[in-house]
């Protein structure tokens, strides 16, 4: 089995660890029935840089993402980001964790329905320490003309990069992405994916993108290979295609 | 098909059980309006239907009159009156009573049972003991309340002032009758027991007591069916007058069946009040309710369509979900409803002296209440069983098309830039859904309506004390005479032990007639300004007593139609013995009157015109008021007077009482002091009976809308609500959002609550106005500030029930799932 710690290739600045999971392990019991949903997953993720976990649903990536996001818990196995030790964290820590320190996109965008593009990012700008301003956030994802308009008046595309922009405006150290294309076609989806890569570029941010769509892997940097709730192997990209390149 | 409805039903039943405490809360609203309704309307029943069973098999008479003295030869002229079905004639006399170790007089009602064993009509219920013996003049029978009241029992003695001597009397029997019913004494606001006695005694022996040999002072009637009470009342009248016959009364004028009567009018105004609003916040809860349901339930719905059920047995599954919710509540207040209806007529038991209780179970309430309810719960399921029906299935299965939100003008004009995206959330989503903001806001104002009708009553019965008890009567005791005196007797009441101040007062009662309308009341006769008993204008200010003219009260200037300056017809009942001649007495001289200052003269037969030259507050009873000398005038009868109010020295008190029982003159004996204590206990204790009962039934109403709206609001925003705490909102934060916005509905709220709960209180009191009593409309602040202070209670403890819930918002689910 290959060194899953592998340092980041390509000597990009940042190059610290931010995340380590050592022997995460998840254990969800609904009645009788116990499932395994991560069996020991060991994962670094590297500062700037552009994961993908790849793999095919329930094979556990989402819930690795929810741990590290600071929604869920593991059953056993720790989580450290910056020297902290996740699993250790209160529930209300934990909320100040997600305040501070981690952007989300989710395939159904989650945003507030009753709050224009410009507010929806106002939202997290409100309490985030050190923000940009919520139309820079939403230039960045190429929706500065779309500033007024209410989820109902925005395409899906349009709402997915609200919620990037969302994500990104407090400067995160890590962005976390859960099939933000799944619920987008495809061309759709490249404006999205040309929204997470800009982000990436242009301020560093540690992006993890789960899919199971195996053309955006070409995208990362790295991509983690998911099955029955193990990393069974890690790649590293030598070309990071362009979003617009790649093809599903 | 039969297996497919079975299935339904067992969704139904899940349904239910999962939505349990949204399903309880609304049931628990429907529950008040039923039990508010059988409460009342069985109260009513039972109480109607004792005093119909009483009255029947007691002979309870229809027309009364008394008079001065008349021969009992009229008997057969009276019987023969066309309607009359039996006659009964009496001798009715007040009496001042002595009971052993109790200092004050007590007022006593002697009336005479026939020697012949005979009773006629009036029987008494016999309690205990028996009857006294024909002829004897040292048996005397009481009524219960009295004998309880101070523990006679057969065999007991008390001391009776007769026709100016004392008399010891013996108890032979404990008696109820259904003219006492409730038994309050002359001039008092509320039974005393203690100080108003009922005395039976033989008539032969009164006869002589009171020198009435062959005569009777006193006579009842019963009338046969389909006669005309008008026109016997008339005939008496006519057969009276020269015997001083003091008018003719129905029973509506009798003042224990008009008690009674007013307390059904009370039970009949709460039955028509309250059940309505309870009934209104069921259909609006279950509108709300079943629409989030539905919009929930769409894709099943769908799938329900596409399986191949019909759209009616869907939107059936719906109506019969709802019909069992209204069925929850109808079995609650069901029970409810008959155990405290059943618990308030025996309530009954301590004003309204009933020998036995008929609980009236009439099923038709029960079968009214339940098609009230059930069609409340229809109507409120309407609009979104109709949504069900015109459903496609194609598009059922779609998700719904996401709420569109806008911006409001407001915002455009900068005015909310201020708050929070957090409080935008709140103030967009009641601006989304006006009416359902508009409707929460109206059902917790309702709430908060009820209070305030529950707990005015305080305010309004202390307003009724101060203004009556202490602006307008000041004196510690009222003295009535039996006879009309001279006037020289307010100087021997002044030397009555520790008195300090006399003021005499003469009372006529009289017939006033305004063109089509008439009443029968008293003039009281007093002096221009009166010291003791004063009268308050409507804005309470003491009034003076003209020259000449007549003060009436308000009520009586609203039953007679009179404004000032008008004239009114006076007709002097009660053996007027003054000549028949036109006398001048001074005319009132005012803008009002302009030059109509013209002599009022006095016409035939005791007919006199007199102006209305003032009105009056006045809460209890109807009165007119006049200068003492014009009204003796006016008589022509001397200067007389009928009794005195007094003033004294409260540490001679006892030799005053002492004093007082020993002057044949004094008829009865009114202390002001004790009835106010009296009518403080009597009042609070029923008032506060009611008030725990109302306060409970809004907070049901309260808690019901504001836990409904934040359940609903819950599962609309959960997702909404699980995406700001991934964003790292604390659950404070989140729970803020939800809680804005109820805050401002249940905020909003209050002041709609004030004004409803006044309006509420209005028609109440309106409802409630009779001869015998008025409450005035009296709010003061502190019960508006009380009002709403229960309903933000309410309200927050609501709120805490749902904070639990969004605690334990499923973040991760949320991210998963799309709406």
């Amino acid at each position: 089995m290959p060194s899953l710690h592998v340092t980041k290739p390509g000597g990009a600045a940042g190059e610290g660890v931010i995340f380590s999971g050592r022997n995460l392990t998840k254990i969800y019991r609904t009645g009788e029935l116990e499932v395994r949903a991560l069996n020991g997953v060991d994962l670094d993720l590297f500062e700037g840089e552009m994961l993908v976990l790849l793999g095919p649903s329930g094979s556990g990536k989402s819930t690795l993402l929810n741990i590290l996001g600071g929604l869920d818990r593991p059953t056993s196995g720790s989580v450290i980001f910056k020297g902290h030790n996740l699993t250790r964290l209160s529930e209300s820590e934990l909320t100040a964790y997600r305040r501070e320190h981690v952007g989300f996109v989710f395939q159904f965008y989650n945003l507030i329905p009753s709050l224009t593009a410009r507010e929806n990012v106002g939202l997290v700008t409100e309490i985030a320490s050190n923000p940009m301003r919520p139309e820079e956030a939403l230039e960045l994802v190429g929706l500065g003309p779309r500033l007024n308009h209410f989820p109902s008046q925005l395409s899906g595309g349009e709402q997915q990069r609200v919620a990037i922009a969302r994500a990104i405006a407090k400067r995160p150290e890590v962005l976390l992405c859960d099939e933000p294309t799944g619920a987008l076609d495809s061309k759709t989806g490249i404006l999205v994916l040309e929204a997470l890569v800009a982000v990436n570029r242009e301020l560093a941010t540690t992006t993890a993108v789960i899919t199971h769509n195996r053309a955006i892997k070409d995208i990362a940097q790295r991509v983690a290979f998911f099955a029955d709730g193990k990393i069974i192997r890690v790649e590293e990209n030598e070309r990071q295609l362009d979003p617009a390149d790649i093809e599903w | 098909m039969v297996i497919a409805m079975r299935m339904l039903d067992k969704k139904l039943v899940r349904d239910l059980v999962r939505m349990w405490a949204q399903v309880l809360a609304i049931a628990l609203v429907l529950a008040s309006g039923v039990t508010t309704l059988v409460l009342s309307v069985g109260a009513y029943q039972s109480l109607e239907e004792t005093r119909r069973a009483y009255y029947e098999r007691y002979r309870f008479a229809d027309v009364f009159a008394n008079l001065t003295r008349a021969p009992k030869r009229l008997e057969t002229q009276i019987a023969g009156i066309e309607g009359v079905g039996a006659v009964e004639m009496r001798v009715a006399k007040a009496a001042v009573l002595d009971i052993a170790d109790f200092s004050p007089p007590v007022t006593g009602l002697v009336l005479s049972l026939p020697d012949d064993g005979q009773v006629r009509l009036n029987r008494p219920y016999i309690r205990s003991g028996r009857l006294p013996e024909a002829q004897s003049s040292l048996e005397a029978a009481v009524n219960e309340a009295f004998a309880k009241a101070h523990g006679l029992k057969i065999g007991s003695q008390f001391g009776a002032i007769l026709n100016g001597r004392k008399r010891q009397l013996t108890v032979t029997g404990i008696l109820l009758s259904p003219e006492f019913i409730y038994a309050i004494g002359p001039g008092d606001l509320v039974p005393d027991d203690k100080r108003f006695a009922v005395i039976w005694m033989s008539q032969g022996a009164l006869e002589e007591i009171f020198d009435l040999d062959g005569a009777f002072n006193s006579i009842s009637v019963q009338l046969l069916l389909g006669a005309s009470q008008e026109g016997v009342i008339e005939r008496i009248d006519q057969i009276l007058k020269r015997y001083g016959g003091a008018g003719a009364f129905a029973r509506e004028d009798q003042t224990s069946h008009a008690f009674l009567d007013a307390e059904l009018q009370q039970l009949r105004a709460m039955s028509r009040v309250l059940p309505p609003i309870f009934l209104f916040v069921t259909a609006f809860l279950i509108n709300m309710t079943l629409t989030r349901l539905i919009a929930l339930e769409r894709e099943q719905i769908g799938l329900f369509k596409a399986l191949g059920y019909g759209r009616y047995e869907i939107a059936g599954h719906y109506v019969k979900l709802v019909l069992a919710i209204a069925a929850i509540g109808i079995v609650i207040g069901f029970g409810l409803g008959t155990y405290f209806g059943q618990g308030l007529t025996w309530l009954y038991q301590e004003f309204f002296h009933f020998p036995f209780l008929v609980f009236r179970r009439d099923p038709s309430i029960y079968l009214i209440a339940a098609g009230l309810s059930f069609s409340a719960a229809v109507l409120g399921a309407l609009r979104a069983v109709a949504a069900v029906v015109a459903l496609s299935p194609a598009v059922a299965m779609q998700p719904p098309v996401p709420p569109r939100y806008r911006q409001l003008w407001t915002e455009r004009l900068g005015l909310f830039r201020h708050f929070s995206q957090l409080t935008m959330i709140s103030l967009r989503h009641i601006i989304r859904w006006p009416v359902r903001a508009a409707l929460t806001t109206l059902g917790v104002s309702l709430a908060g309506a009820l209070l305030i009708v529950s707990l005015f009553s305080f305010d309004s019965v202390e307003h009724m004390i101060d203004v009556s008890f202490f602006l307008s009567q000041r004196q510690d005791a009222t003295l009535s005479l039996a006879d009309e005196r001279h006037v020289r007797a307010v100087q021997a009441a002044g030397n009555l032990p520790g008195v300090m101040r006399v003021e005499p007062f003469r009372s006529i009662l009289v017939r006033m007639r305004n063109g089509q309308y008439e009443k029968k009341l008293p003039i009281q006769g007093m002096p221009a300004d009166p010291a003791l008993l004063r009268l308050m204008d409507t804005a309470l200010q003491p009034v003076s007593l003209p020259e000449g003219g007549l003060v009436v009260d308000k009520r009586v200037a609203e039953l007679l139609h009179l404004r000032l300056g008008d004239v009114v017809e006076v007709e002097i009942l009660g053996g007027w013995r003054g000549a028949e001649r036109a006398v001048e007495i001074p005319g009132v001289r005012g803008a009002n009157i302009g030059d109509a200052a013209k002599p009022l003269a006095r016409g035939p037969r005791g007919l006199v015109n007199v102006a209305v030259a003032d009105i009056v507050e006045s809460y209890f009873g109807l009165s007119a008021y006049m200068n003492l000398p014009a009204l003796n005038r006016l008589m022509d009868e001397g200067n007389v007077i009928s009794g005195v109010h007094l003033s004294y020295d409260k540490a001679q008190e006892n030799a005053l009482f002492e004093k007082i029982k020993a002057t044949p003159a004094v008829a009865s004996i009114g202390l002001r002091g004790v009835s106010v204590a009296k009518f403080r206990e009597t009042i609070e204790k029923n008032i506060t009976t009611m008030v725990t009962i109302y306060v409970g039934l809004a907070v049901v109403v309260a808690f019901g809308v504001i836990y409904n709206s934040a359940r609903i609001q819950l599962s609309e925003q959960g997702r909404e609500l699980a995406s700001l705490r991934v964003l790292g909102f604390t659950k404070a934060e989140v729970s803020r959002v939800l809680f804005v916005e109820l805050g401002l509905l249940v905020i909003a709220a209050q002041p709609l609550a004030w004004v409803l709960g006044y309006g509420f209180a209005w028609l109440m009191i309106k409802g409630f106005a009779s001869d015998l009593y008025r409450i005035p409309l009296v709010v003061n602040a502190s019960t508006y500030a009380w009002a709403s202070l229960v309903v933000l209670s309410s309200a927050i403890v609501s709120a805490l029930v749902v904070r639990r819930r969004i605690d334990q918002l499923d973040l991760i689910a949320v991210l998963k799932t799309r709406e």
